[in-house]
């Protein structure tokens, strides 16, 4: 039995290219950042789900920066269809063109050589 | 019914230091210009002083540093830090522990060189640990994400946000205090450098040093020094997350509740109000904080600031002193909203001061829209 916390069981399938997401027994909601007891309903019955992957941007921002530095990059908020909320980033897009209620797909990419969660335009 | 705390409390002298620039200086020596100001203005020293109340942006235990700096050992030391809106919450906590007869002269102290220390301020802030790796610039991405989300929600426009900026301007014009006091028009603030859209560098605050201090005493005696008392009739608390991304809803701020709380102690409404002092770390604060203390419906906030309504001569004035975005802004705002409504209520503002102020409102920001904190001010004909 693993001694591992609910952020190091995260980080832990991150590596593993997997997004691992809270579900509270108690009242089925969708918990996100992880933690040991449900922000909600304060229930400390926590399960890891399957994230389907699917998303829609809730706000978004274009962070500017100089062209010698990387050039502007997206950061939002993405609403995951479980209910949860999280910051992300869309990429291989156009910040600008990032909208709010834009679907996306969610996947484990990397930032800095550091697996983070990104997404992309969703397929239509 | 009244509230046992409402009017418990005054401001017997306030003070401000190093405004601008003030080279040379540390945050701590202008913490105690501030301080020694503000208790020559009530009238009284160091050596009153029994209860303190202070944060700064830098060291883990800054009260402990202010009580060693100022050479005082208070028996009451309170340094709560939600970042800006600390400062009014200080009114609260003071009014209860003076009606407590914990302390008698309690002293709200605040200062920092954040402009003339740039490249070498320390902050106590760790980056989020679900947000850093996406480099959001803090604190600008999470209040344009904010204002985005507003603009798509109730339609509210760039140019709504630049009418804030404007008549936070127009108020810096006349306050020879302000740090920025040229002409300031909507076209200039919707051109000028984006840096996290859809807010550009002037949809954002200031970088200034400076520092502010308030002395506070119990209500009974605020007719015993030599300044008009501006009494505390009511302070509210409300606060939703930490990080940006664990904001329950976006387009509202804990100002629904803090400003309830508060309006609840004092026994009035947003209606009653002569003055508005807002924390506008950006553009869309003032028009969320209309919105959830009142002032307006939710989503009519932008509608609300347009035209002038807010800038000298329109129907509400709001931010009298420039603000966070034309006055000062050293780091935290919070405690220069307590200052400037109460220089309206003595009759002593530095830049327009309106006629007949009895109630005035300051309210504090902290974080990212994450803690709020207002607080309602009252001349003595209100108490
Ligand atoms: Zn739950």
């Amino acid at each position: 039995m693993s001694q591992m916390g609910p952020d190091a069981t995260f980080r832990e399938g991150l590596e593993r290219g997997e997004i691992r997401l809270q579900k509270c027994r108690s009242c089925g909601q969708s918990v996100f950042f992880p933690r040991v007891a449900c922000p909600n309903c304060h229930g400390i019955d926590l399960d890891w789900q399957q994230v389907s992957g699917k998303g829609e941007v809730y706000t978004t921002t274009t962070v500017r920066r100089k062209p010698e530095r990387g050039g502007d990059y997206n950061v939002c908020m993405v609403e995951l269809a479980e209910g949860a909320r999280m910051m992300s980033r869309v990429t291989g897009f156009a910040p600008d063109l990032v909208a709010i209620g834009m679907a996306v797909t969610l996947f484990v990419g990397d930032i800095d050589d550091t697996a983070a969660v990104l997404c992309k335009p969703a397929e239509v | 019914m009244t509230h046992e705390l409402r009017g418990k409390s005054a401001i017997a002298g306030l003070g401000h230091a190093g405004f601008g620039e003030a080279h040379g200086q540390t945050a701590y020596e202008i913490m105690a210009e501030a301080s020694l100001t503000a208790l020559a203005d009530a009238g009284l020293g160091l050596g009153d002083v029994d209860g303190l109340f202070c944060t700064m942006m830098e060291d883990s235990m800054p009260v402990l540093m202010a009580a060693e700096y100022l050479g005082i050992q208070p028996g009451v030391m309170e340094g709560t830090m939600f970042g800006g809106s600390s400062f009014v919450d200080y009114l609260g906590k003071a009014t209860m522990a003076l009606n407590a007869g914990l302390c008698d002269v309690a002293l709200i102290c605040y200062g920092s060189n954040q402009r003339t220390a740039a490249g070498r301020l320390v902050t106590a802030s760790r980056v989020p640990p679900y947000e850093g790796l996406y480099q959001p610039r803090y604190p600008v991405s999470a209040y344009a994400m904010a204002a985005a989300r507003h603009m798509y929600e109730y339609g509210t426009t760039r140019e709504q946000l630049a009418d804030v900026a404007v008549a936070a301007r127009a108020w810096a014009r006349h306050n020879p205090e302000a740090f920025e006091r040229g002409e300031l028009t909507r076209e200039d603030v919707l051109n000028a450098r984006m840096i996290s859209d859809p807010l550009g560098v002037r949809d954002c605050c200031l970088v200034t040093d400076g520092g502010g201090a308030l002395v506070l005493v119990r209500g009974e005696r605020a007719g015993d020094f030599p300044n008009a008392p501006v009494h505390v009739l009511g302070v509210g608390a409300g606060s939703t997350h930490r990080q940006i991304s664990q904001m329950p809803d976006f387009t509202t701020t804990g100002a629904r509740e803090s400003g309830k709380r508060a309006f609840e102690m004092a026994g009035v409404g947003p209606g009653d109000i002569d003055v508005v002092e807002l924390y506008d770390a950006f553009t869309i604060n003032t028009i969320l904080f209309l919105e959830d203390l009142g002032f307006c419906a939710k989503g009519d906030g932008g509608a609300f600031v347009a035209d002038g309504r807010i800038a000298p001569g329109g129907a509400l004035p709001v931010n009298t002193n420039g603000g966070g975005l034309s006055c000062v802004h050293p780091g935290m705002y919070g405690i220069f909203t307590i200052i400037e409504a109460a220089r309206q209520i003595r009759g002593d503002a530095p830049g327009m001061q309106l006629d007949g102020v009895e109630l005035a409102l300051a309210h504090g920001n902290g974080g990212v829209l994450s803690s709020q904190v207002t607080a309602i001010l009252g001349a003595a004909s209100t108490v």
